[in-house]
């Protein structure tokens, strides 16, 4: 594991009216690993991913992401930097082809830096994208109205929005759940992948066995906080997520 | 759709189902078939005035003008999906700056309605820049408003001919450009937005209207986007409000009326909300009405507002909407 | 002096006129634009059966209220019902009602009909008089408005917290999906809210209006009032809608006051853009951060 960190939370809590949805809240994201996050409905998880990449603005605490304070940073600016999110409710835009969903993130500031303004034949590239995240493009699934289609392209969809940011730091929320065992299994070599090529990712997920799969890191939250942080084997022994969390699950 | 052993079945034209998006064109047949409908549009537009006498000439160019309004009424909310309720403000600002530029300044109004135009846009744009940020019910009352607050702040600082407005403005030279200008700026402004909209930047609109969170997780700023499809629209209804001044060669708190804002509504929703085209075909129907009935009051806005109830409580797709799927679809009759 | 007295009753004047129009959206989501208009229907309603029929002042009101109801009710079953969640539709579909009814008041010649114009329709006061209050005059008038509004605020405080079907009005608003589950049908609800906010802003015509006379357009007025008051308040919440009233009736006395009348109207628009400047979904609105939840 490399020392480097790409992203660091520090502190960050928020309430919305009464309840306290994170409360002071501390981690490290280092370059090129995949961190999972587990903890039961409702302790924080989607919250979190929204305080870091601005959709929440936390009551209190900073994000730094390389060294860069991006806390109350609007969303699409945090965006541009490379550090992107999928959303755990799928959000397509239900009226437009597959394809064309992705013609938005194509037009971000920071996809035409990269291309040097020019854009070429963007829907060619919109759909060479689908089809590596799996739309079948003989089946013209490519082509066929985000609304018309099964989560489980869904999800590889929101996938693909952030990958065609050419993102640092991906972080999915829950993006396996919904989904049948089939759909997971052959979606975990294109996360490998993805890993491979460099990008970090932090992965909230429930289904324990296939994160562990790919994770080599795990943070556990309850309650807003977070209660343990390190290897997979460590944190399943430990006492307090064993009551907190396995212990309604497994045993 | 039963009638003994036989049902109705309908089909789509096979030139539509073959091609996604893209249309291969492969016979003269088709080419027709596409063309026509644009052709029967432009070419009808462009004889009324040759056919039309005086007074109904003029009811054309209020046509026109409401067809303006109609067309970025429907393109703002089903394109880019900002509910404006306050179409009457983009006619007054662009109507009083005309105005003002000739009653003031002595431009002529070739000179004035485009300069008011761009300006008005501009001004009107950074007006409504603070409510961009508002969503859904919350954009469309405020904007409702807007048009209002124009009117109590021209009357409070009793200035622009305040209650009175500004009369013997200038007129355009001759009835042909009178009506062409309008009629060419409904033509440019119809094949221009429909352009748009099938562009990218058109394709971001409509992904902000379906999710705008998922347009800003995509590195898009939403506000940015969403005051240029203002722009667009304050532009062509400012164009209209400046056109209107030197019709009636009139500025006044009227240009701000309701009509401006409900009438074109109605028209898009009559016409069929999303399909561009209708709308303005709505505001074709809808003016000369409307305009026969002036003679009895208030019956006229009675009318239409319940033409507008009936149209989109019973028939919310509108007529081009079911025009267009018509013409794109055979029926035939098959054996059960 | 002057400015607290007559401000709290320009206040309670708002908070007649938004009460009904926050019921109903707050029951149901309906942004009744219609609002308006019943209230000025009420008013010639009353002012007809008084001079046309010679009614009692009292009857007069009871049935034009009446009448108010089933125009909501009619408005809701007819209409509404098939609009129901496209909020921009329900918008335009209602402001059309509105028109109906208002220009529909002012059309002359059709069947004899002279319509309402000028301003020749004036309500009785229900008690004439002034009355010394602090050493300033105030009418009777304005003290019922007082009265009255806080008694319909207190009467509908009660009438949701109360009884039944005050509370399966408050469960709705609530949550919807969760009501409907626990067998509160959810369209009965909304037709019995908009029978009660047209009834509503029929009462607040009966008690306001004898202050000046009555007039079609001060149907746009008092609709452009009632969102002013619900916008800043947050769309659907009392406290806020209460709380909104204060600032506005407050805020166009005090301007009025200081700038004279003609910069009443500017104040009450200027307010609501700068509230909703910092305040996106008003003072106590409950519009979510992020749609999105667990
Ligand atoms: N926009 C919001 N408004 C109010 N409460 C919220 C909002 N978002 C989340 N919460 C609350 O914060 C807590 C944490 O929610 P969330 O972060 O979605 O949990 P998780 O993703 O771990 O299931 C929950 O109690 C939830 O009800
Ligand atoms: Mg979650």
């Amino acid at each position: 594991m490399a020392d480097e960190f790409l992203l660091q939370v520090g502190g960050v809590s928020k309430a919305f009216g009464g309840v306290q949805a994170i409360t002071n809240l501390s981690f490290r994201l280092f370059k090129g690993e995949i961190l999972g996050v587990i903890g039961p409905n409702g302790s924080g998880k989607t919250t979190l991913v929204n305080l870091i990449t601005g959709f929440v603005r936390p009551d209190s605490g900073k994000v730094f992401y390389k060294a860069r304070n991006i806390t109350g940073l609007q969303p699409h600016k945090i965006a541009n930097l490379g550090l992107t999110r999928t959303f755990q409710i799928a959000r397509p835009y239900d009226s437009l082809p597959a394809f064309k969903n992705l013609i938005v993130p194509l037009n971000s500031p920071r996809v035409r830096r990269t291309r040097g303004g020019k854009l070429g034949d963007i829907e060619a590239v919109a759909i060479d994208m689908l089809e590596e995240v799996g739309f079948e493009r003989d089946a013209r699934v490519p082509y066929k109205t985000a609304g018309s289609l099964p989560l489980g392209y869904l999800k590889r969809l929101e996938l693909a929005r952030c990958i065609a940011l050419k993102p640092d730091i991906i972080i999915c929320d829950e993006i396996f759940s919904g989904l049948s065992m089939s759909e997971i299994t052959s979606m975990i070599p294109f996360l490998e992948k993805l890993h491979l090529e460099g990008i970090t990712m932090m992965m909230i997920e429930h289904r324990l066995r296939e994160l562990f799969r790919l994770t080599d890191r795990v943070m556990v939250m309850n309650f807003g906080e977070k209660i343990a942080e390190g290897m997979p084997q460590e944190v399943i022994e430990n006492k307090e997520v064993r009551k907190a969390y396995l212990g309604t699950e497994t045993s | 759709m039963l009638t003994g052993d036989r049902r109705k079945k309908r089909l789509d034209r096979s030139i539509k189902v073959r091609t996604e998006g893209l249309y291969a064109v492969s016979s003269w047949g088709e080419m027709v078939y596409l063309i026509a409908p644009r052709f029967v549009l432009i070419v009808g537009l462009f004889t009324l005035p040759l056919v039309l006498d005086m007074y109904w000439q003029r009811v054309l160019c209020s046509a026109g003008i409401y067809a303006l309004l109609a067309l970025g009424f429907d393109f703002l909310a089903e394109f880019v999906g900002l509910v404006c309720l306050g179409g009457a403000f983009f006619v007054g600002v662009g109507g009083y700056i005309s105005g003002l530029l000739n009653a003031y300044y002595g431009w002529p109004p070739l000179l004035s309605i485009p300069v008011a135009s761009v300006a008005g846009a501009v001004i009107s744009t950074l007006i409504l820049l603070p409510c961009l940020r508002l969503r859904g019910i919350y954009f469309a009352i405020v904007s409702f408003m807007f048009p209002l607050f124009a009117v109590y702040i021209i009357v409070a600082l009793g200035v622009f001919g305040s209650t009175e407005g500004i009369s013997a403005l200038a007129t355009f030279p001759n009835i042909w450009i009178e009506q062409y200008l309008i009629l060419v700026a409904v033509i440019l402004s119809l094949f221009g937005i429909r352009r748009l909209v099938s562009e990218d930047i058109g394709v971001i609109f409509q992904g902000i209207k379906d999710n705008d969170q998922a347009v800003k997780a995509s590195g898009i700023n939403i506000t940015a986007y969403r005051t240029k499809a203002v722009f667009i629209t304050a532009l062509i209804g400012c164009f209209g409000g400046a056109y209107l001044s030197h019709l009636y060669g009139w500025l006044g708190l009227s240009l701000f009326a309701m009509d401006f804002s409900i009438m074109p509504i109605a028209a898009a929703v009559m016409g069929g909300m999303g399909s561009l085209v209708g709308p303005v075909l709505g505001a074709f129907i809808l003016t000369p009405l409307s305009e026969a009935l002036r003679g009895f009051g208030q019956l006229r806005v009675v009318l239409y507002s319940l033409i507008l109830i009936g149209f989109i409580v019973y028939k919310p797709e509108g007529l081009m909407n079911y025009l267009q799927r018509k013409y794109h679809q055979f029926e035939l009759w098959e054996k059960v | 002096m002057d400015i607290v007295i007559y401000g709290t009753v320009n206040s309670i004047v708002f908070a007649l006129i938004a009460v009904g129009f926050t019921l109903v959206y707050g029951v149901s989501r309906i942004p009744n634009f219609a609002h308006g208009s019943i209230y000025v229907l009420v008013g010639f309603l009353t002012w007809s059966f008084v001079n046309d029929l010679r009614m009692n002042y009292a009857l007069a009101i009871l049935l034009s209220l009446t009448i108010a109801a089933v125009v909501g009710f009619i408005m809701y079953r007819f209409i509404l019902i098939r609009l129901r969640g496209m909020a921009t539709s329900e918008i335009i579909a209602s402001f059309a009602v509105s028109l109906v009814i208002l220009e529909g008041l002012r059309m002359q010649g059709i069947g004899g009909f002279k319509g309402f114009i000028g301003p020749f329709y004036v309500l009785r006061p229900f008690i004439e008089g002034k009355m010394n209050i602090w050493g300033v005059f105030v009418d009777f008038q304005r003290l019922i408005i007082i009265g009255g509004g806080i008694a319909v605020v207190g009467l509908l405080w009660l009438f949701t917290h109360h009884t039944k079907m005050g509370l399966s009005l408050r469960a709705i608003a609530q949550d919807e999906r969760a009501a409907m589950m626990l067998g509160v049908n959810s369209d009965r609800t909304a037709m019995i809210s908009l029978s009660i906010g047209s009834a509503l802003a029929g009462l607040a015509a009966v008690i306001i209006l004898p202050l000046g006379s009555v007039t079609a357009e001060a149907g746009y007025k008092v609709l452009i009032y009632a969102l002013a008051v619900s916008i800043i308040g947050g769309l659907g919440s009392w406290a806020g809608a209460v709380l909104a009233s204060f600032v506005i009736g407050f805020a166009m006395k005090i301007s009025t006051a200081m700038f004279g009348a003609v910069w009443e109207s500017v104040v009450l628009v200027g307010t609501i853009i700068l509230i909703l400047l910092f305040k996106p979904s008003g003072l106590l609105g409950k519009q979510k951060e992020l749609e999105e939840r667990v």
